[in-house]
C-alpha cells in the first residue's frame, strides 16, 4: 500500500508533456520518436500524456510541458493554440513552422485564393488563413526549439534541462562555428556557394556545408543576424537580387530578420 | 601604479590543483534567508585536508557547481579567519543559482578557489575606509568588515554606506547593530521605503552627502551595479580621494577561473586573474566607456 | 655523407626525396604526421602518411573573402601558405571533454577524462604559425594555472617548420616580425629551393629525425639562393600592418567611427575567431543524464562575437556588433600586450581569407591611423 503511494507520487511528480501538431510535416515529432535509446530514458523521467503520433491514449490537460509542432494557418488551429496556451505551463514551439510559419510562409508574399482556386476543385470547402505564422504570433512562448527539423540532440536536452531544472543548451550563434570545429572549409569563401551559415542559428551540426552546399537557414536567424551584409557579399559575388531574395525566403524565410532582408532585395531588384 | 598587494592572486599552494577545472565536494551546512529572493550557504569542504588547508582572502571568489546544471563565479562572504566555514551569499538569478536555490542543508556542491584579488587590507592600515555598496554587494565587502573589526585599533574611520532597491533587498540588516558597537558607522538608504523604514531615500552616492570624509587618509572601496560604481567614484573624486585610493570589485562572466576562456576580459585586464578588485587608477580610461 | 649528424643551428642540404625517410624516422618514434594536405577546396591540415599526401604542385589564391586552389607550373612541396585550419586544432581541440562527474552520497566525484595524448609531429608549420604557437603556450602554460591537457600534448609535439617564399594575397607576417622565415622554435626547418631542401636543425629530436637520411653542409649557392627568395618575399606580402604606436592608438580611438561602419559590415559570425591561431577564448558546456547524476564538462572553442560571451546578469556587456568587433579587434592588437606582454597578431591573414565579407583587419587599423586620433 505504502509503496503504491510512493510510487504514485513519483508518477506524480515526472512532468506531463503533451506534443501538439500543427500545419507542419510531422518530422520535428519525428525526431523525437527517432531519439531511440534515449527515448526510454525519457520516458523514464517524464509522462507523455497527449502524443498522438506515438500512443493512441491521451491524457486530459493541464499539462507541464507543451510542445507545438507546426504554424498556425487555418482559423482553427488559431482557437486550437490558445486553448492549448491555457493548458500549458511551460510552451515550446518546435521546429522552423512553429518558430518561423515554415515554408509554408511563402504564400505570406502571394494571394492565397489564386492558389486554392489553381488547386482546389471546389474551393469553396477550404478554409484558410491569409498567412502562415509562427505561434509566437498568437500566444506566449517559453522556448522556441529551431530547425527543419529540429535536432534530436537539441530537443533531448531541453527535456533533460526541464526535468532536473536548468537552462536548455541551445546556443544562438551561428552555424560557421559548429563548420569551423569540424573543420569544413568554408564553401562560400573557397567556392563561392551562397550560404546563409554566417546568419544562420547553430544547432544542425553544420550539415549542408560539409557535403558541399550552402546553408539554407533552416534554424532561421541566428542572434545578432545581418543579413544585409551577407546579401550584399552574394550581389558582390555576382548573384542577381532575385536570388538572394529567393535564398532568405527559404525554410525561414517569413523570420523577421529573413524577411526584411528579403523584402529589401526586393526593393532593390525593382 | 598597481598597489603590490591588489594582485595578490597567490593561489595557495597546497590547493593547487594539477588541474585547474577539478572541483572539490563541499556541504550544505546552513542556509540563511538574507533578503528577496538571496539566501546565505554556509559551506564546507567534504575533505578534512583541504578543508584545514584552505584559506581565502577578503574579496576573493570560488567558482561553484553543481552536476548537470553549471558552474558560476561567486564572491566568497564569510570571515576570512574561519575558512573552514565558508559563506556564499548568493541571488537566484541565473542558470546555476536557481538550482542553488533548491539545495538543502546537506546536499553537496562542487568548489574550486579560491580566485582572483583581494581587498588591499594592508594597504588600507591606517586609513579612514569607506565603504560603499547596495543589495548584494555587501556580499564580497563582509569579509573585509569582519578583518576590520577584528584588526579594528589598525584603522581609522571605518564608514559604511548602504542602499537598497526597498528595505526587503537589504542583506545582513541583523548584524549591523553589532557592526556599530564595534566601531563601524553604518548608514542606509532605500531606493522606495515602505511604511516601516524611518531612514533615508534616494540612490547609494547621496549617502556621501551626510559624511565627511578626509582625502589625505581615506580609502574609498565600493561593489554594485556599473552605474552605481561610477557614480561613487565621481563622489569620490569629487571628495578629493586619489584614484589609487578607490578601489572598486567587478563583475563579468566567467567559465573558467583561471584566465584560460577570456569571457571576463575587461579591456587589459582578466577580471578573474587581476580583479575582481581593482584601483580606479588601474581600469580608469576603460571604466564607464558605453558597451565594452 | 650522413656518416656524422649535423650539429643543431647547422644548415644542410637533402635531396626532396629525403623528406620521405625523415617522415618514416618520426613515426618510428610514434608519432602521428599532421600537414597539409588537399581537402575539399583548400589546403587543410589532416594526417598525412608519405609526400605524395602533400599537395605537391598546388598553390592558393587568397584575398578577402576568397580563397581558391589552383594549380602551380612546377612540382613544389610548400608552394602554398596557410588554409583554413591551424595548429590549434590538435594543440587546443575545438571539442574538449575533460571532466566526467558523478553525483554520489559521499560527494561529487570528479574524474578528468583521458585526453589524446598523441604525439603530433607537425609538418610544415609556418612561421607565422610557429609564433601562434609560441602565444598560446603563453596563455596556456605562462600564467599561474596551466592546463594540464595543452602542456601534454604540446611537451610531446614534433615541429617541422617551411620557411614561406611565395607569400599569399592576405599575408603580413613582416609587419609583425613573425616572417617569412621561422627565427626559433622548431625541430627542423625547411627552405624549399628548386631541387632541394634547405634543412636547419633546430633540436636534438630534429638531429635524431634527420639523422637516417644523406645529407652535405649547405654551400654558399644554396645559402644565398634561400636569402634571395626570402628577400623577394618579404616584398611580396599581400597585406602589411603599421604596428608603429598601436596600442596607444587603438586605446585613443575606442570611439572611432569606423566602429559604426563595422558595426554595418560585420556578420558577427565568429569565423575570425575560429580561424585565428591565437584566439583562445572557450566556453564550458555541461551534458548530464536526465537525472543529473552523471555529468560530463565539455570546452567548446568560443568566440568573442557570441552574445552569450559577454552576458551578465542585468544584460549583455556588448550588446552590439560594434563593441563586439571592437573588442575583437583591440584584444588582439592592444590589449594583447598588457596581458601577455605581446601583439596578439601573427600576420597569417587567416581573419582576412576567411571572413565572409572580406572584412581586413589591416585596411581597419590603417582607417583608423589615418582618421583618428594621435
Amino acid at each position: 500500500m505504502n509503496q503504491t503511494r510512493t510510487k504514485e507520487q513519483a508518477r506524480e511528480s515526472k512532468p506531463r508533456v503533451a506534443v501538439f501538431k500543427f500545419s507542419s510535416c510531422d518530422g520535428c515529432q519525428l525526431a523525437l520518436l527517432d531519439a531511440e535509446d534515449e527515448l526510454l530514458e525519457v520516458a523514464g523521467g517524464i509522462e507523455i500524456a497527449y502524443f498522438l503520433e506515438a500512443r493512441r491514449q491521451t491524457l486530459e490537460g493541464p499539462y507541464d510541458v507543451s510542445l507545438i509542432e507546426g504554424s498556425v494557418t487555418t482559423p482553427e488551429e488559431k482557437e486550437r493554440i490558445s486553448d492549448i496556451r491555457g493548458q500549458s505551463k511551460f510552451l515550446v514551439t518546435i521546429g522552423a513552422c512553429a518558430t518561423a510559419g515554415g515554408i509554408q510562409a511563402l504564400r505570406n508574399w502571394c494571394d492565397v485564393d489564386d492558389f486554392i482556386r489553381l488547386v482546389y476543385a471546389t474551393p469553396s470547402y477550404i478554409s484558410t488563413l491569409k498567412a502562415s505564422t509562427p505561434i509566437i504570433e498568437h500566444v506566449p512562448v517559453d522556448f522556441e526549439l529551431k530547425g527543419c527539423p529540429i535536432n534530436k540532440y537539441q530537443l533531448l536536452d531541453l527535456i533533460t534541462s526541464l526535468v532536473i531544472g536548468r537552462q536548455p543548451r541551445v546556443p544562438t550563434y551561428s552555424v560557421c562555428l559548429e563548420c569551423k570545429r569540424k573543420g569544413t572549409p568554408c564553401v562560400l569563401v573557397t567556392k563561392g556557394i551562397p550560404c546563409l551559415g554566417p546568419v544562420t542559428q547553430a544547432g544542425c551540426g553544420a550539415i549542408c556545408p560539409a557535403f558541399n552546399r550552402g546553408c539554407y537557414g533552416c534554424f532561421g536567424p541566428m542572434e545578432s543576424p545581418n543579413p544585409y551584409a551577407l546579401g550584399e557579399r552574394f550581389a558582390e559575388l555576382g548573384m542577381p537580387a532575385s536570388h538572394i531574395v529567393r535564398l532568405f525566403r527559404g525554410f525561414t524565410g517569413y523570420a523577421d530578420p529573413f524577411r526584411a532582408a528579403s523584402d529589401s532585395f526586393q526593393e532593390m531588384k525593382r | 601604479m598597481t598597489p603590490k598587494d591588489v594582485n595578490v592572486s597567490a593561489v595557495q599552494e597546497h590547493f593547487k590543483s594539477p588541474d585547474p577545472m577539478i572541483p572539490y565536494s563541499a556541504r550544505v551546512t546552513d542556509i540563511k534567508p538574507e533578503a528577496y529572493a538571496i539566501a546565505t550557504y554556509g559551506l564546507m569542504f567534504v575533505d578534512e585536508k583541504i578543508r584545514a588547508g584552505y584559506q581565502f582572502m577578503p574579496g576573493q571568489f570560488n567558482m561553484i557547481y553543481l552536476p548537470g546544471i553549471g558552474e558560476v563565479p561567486i564572491s566568497i562572504s564569510s570571515d576570512p579567519g574561519d575558512p573552514e566555514r565558508l559563506g556564499h551569499t548568493i541571488r537566484y538569478a541565473g542558470n546555476v543559482t536557481r538550482a542553488i536555490s533548491r539545495l538543502q542543508v546537506g546536499d553537496i556542491v562542487g568548489i574550486r578557489g579560491p580566485y582572483g584579488s583581494a581587498w588591499p587590507v594592508e594597504r588600507m592600515r591606517g586609513q579612514d575606509l569607506c565603504i560603499v555598496t547596495g543589495g548584494i554587494g555587501l556580499a564580497p565587502l563582509r569579509p573585509l568588515i569582519y578583518t576590520l573589526i577584528r584588526r579594528r585599533s589598525e584603522f581609522g574611520r571605518v564608514i559604511l554606506l548602504y542602499g537598497a532597491r526597498t528595505p526587503n533587498d537589504m542583506v545582513y540588516v541583523d548584524e549591523f547593530p553589532d557592526w556599530e558597537t564595534k566601531g563601524i558607522q553604518v548608514h542606509t538608504t532605500v531606493d522606495r521605503a515602505d511604511e516601516h523604514w524611518k531612514g533615508h531615500v534616494g540612490v547609494v552616492p547621496m549617502l556621501f552627502y551626510h559624511i565627511r570624509l578626509d582625502p589625505k587618509q581615506t580609502t574609498v572601496v565600493t561593489c554594485g551595479p556599473e552605474i552605481m560604481m561610477r557614480f561613487v567614484i565621481y563622489e569620490a573624486l569629487a571628495r578629493r580621494i586619489p584614484k589609487d585610493r578607490i578601489y572598486i570589485s567587478m563583475e563579468r562572466t566567467m567559465k573558467c577561473g583561471v584566465g584560460f576562456c577570456g569571457h571576463c576580459q575587461f579591456g587589459p585586464v582578466f577580471v578573474c586573474k587581476e580583479g575582481p578588485v581593482f584601483s580606479y587608477a588601474q581600469v580608469e580610461p576603460f571604466f564607464g566607456l558605453e558597451d565594452f | 655523407m650522413a656518416n656524422t649528424a649535423p650539429n643543431i643551428g647547422s644548415q644542410i642540404c637533402i635531396s626532396k626525396d629525403y623528406l620521405q625517410p625523415i617522415f618514416e624516422a618520426l613515426r618510428k618514434r610514434n608519432y602521428r604526421l599532421i600537414g597539409p594536405t588537399l581537402g575539399e577546396g583548400a589546403i587543410v591540415l589532416d594526417e598525412i602518411q608519405e609526400t605524395w599526401d602533400l599537395p605537391m604542385g598546388w598553390t592558393d589564391q587568397q584575398q578577402p573573402g576568397t580563397y581558391r586552389l589552383a594549380q602551380r607550373e612546377d612540382r613544389s612541396l610548400f608552394g602554398y601558405v596557410v588554409g583554413p585550419h591551424s595548429w590549434k586544432r590538435y594543440l587546443y581541440p575545438p571539442v574538449q571533454e575533460l571532466l566526467e562527474v558523478e553525483r554520489r552520497k559521499d560527494g561529487i566525484s570528479a574524474q578528468p577524462i583521458p585526453q589524446d595524448v598523441t604525439r603530433y609531429a607537425f609538418i610544415g608549420v609556418r612561421p607565422c604559425d610557429l609564433s601562434a604557437i609560441a602565444i598560446q603556450d603563453r596563455v596556456f602554460m605562462g600564467g599561474p594555472h596551466q592546463d594540464p591537457h595543452y602542456r601534454a600534448r604540446r611537451r610531446e609535439v614534433f615541429i617541422l617548420a617551411v620557411n614561406c617564399t611565395r607569400p599569399g594575397g592576405t599575408c603580413f607576417c613582416v609587419s609583425l616580425h613573425t616572417g617569412p622565415k621561422a627565427a626559433a622554435g622548431f625541430d627542423l626547418s625547411l627552405t624549399e629551393l628548386e631541387d632541394v631542401l634547405l634543412v636547419e636543425i633546430g633540436s636534438e629530436m630534429g638531429k635524431e629525425a634527420i639523422s637516417a637520411v644523406s645529407w652535405r653542409p649547405a654551400g654558399a649557392f644554396e645559402l644565398q639562393a634561400a636569402r634571395q627568395l626570402l628577400a623577394e618575399a618579404e616584398n611580396h606580402m599581400g597585406r602589411k600592418l603599421d604596428t608603429h604606436h598601436l596600442p596607444d592608438l587603438l586605446y585613443q580611438n575606442l570611439e572611432h567611427r569606423r566602429w559604426d561602419l563595422l558595426d554595418k559590415r560585420c556578420l558577427s559570425c565568429g569565423n575570425c575567431t575560429q580561424v585565428c591561431p591565437t584566439c583562445f577564448c572557450s566556453d564550458m558546456v555541461e551534458i548530464s543524464d536526465l537525472r543529473g547524476q552523471k555529468a560530463k564538462r565539455v570546452r567548446l572553442w568560443d568566440s568573442c562575437f557570441s552574445l552569450h560571451f559577454s552576458h551578465v546578469h542585468g544584460g549583455n556587456i556588448r550588446p552590439s556588433i560594434r563593441s563586439r568587433y571592437r573588442q575583437w579587434l583591440t584584444h588582439k592588437l592592444a590589449f594583447w600586450f598588457d596581458q601577455f606582454g605581446q601583439i596578439g597578431c601573427v600576420g597569417c591573414g587567416r581573419c582576412i581569407t576567411w571572413c565572409p565579407v572580406g572584412i581586413d583587419l589591416t585596411e581597419e587599423t590603417r582607417a583608423i591611423q589615418m582618421e583618428g586620433t594621435k
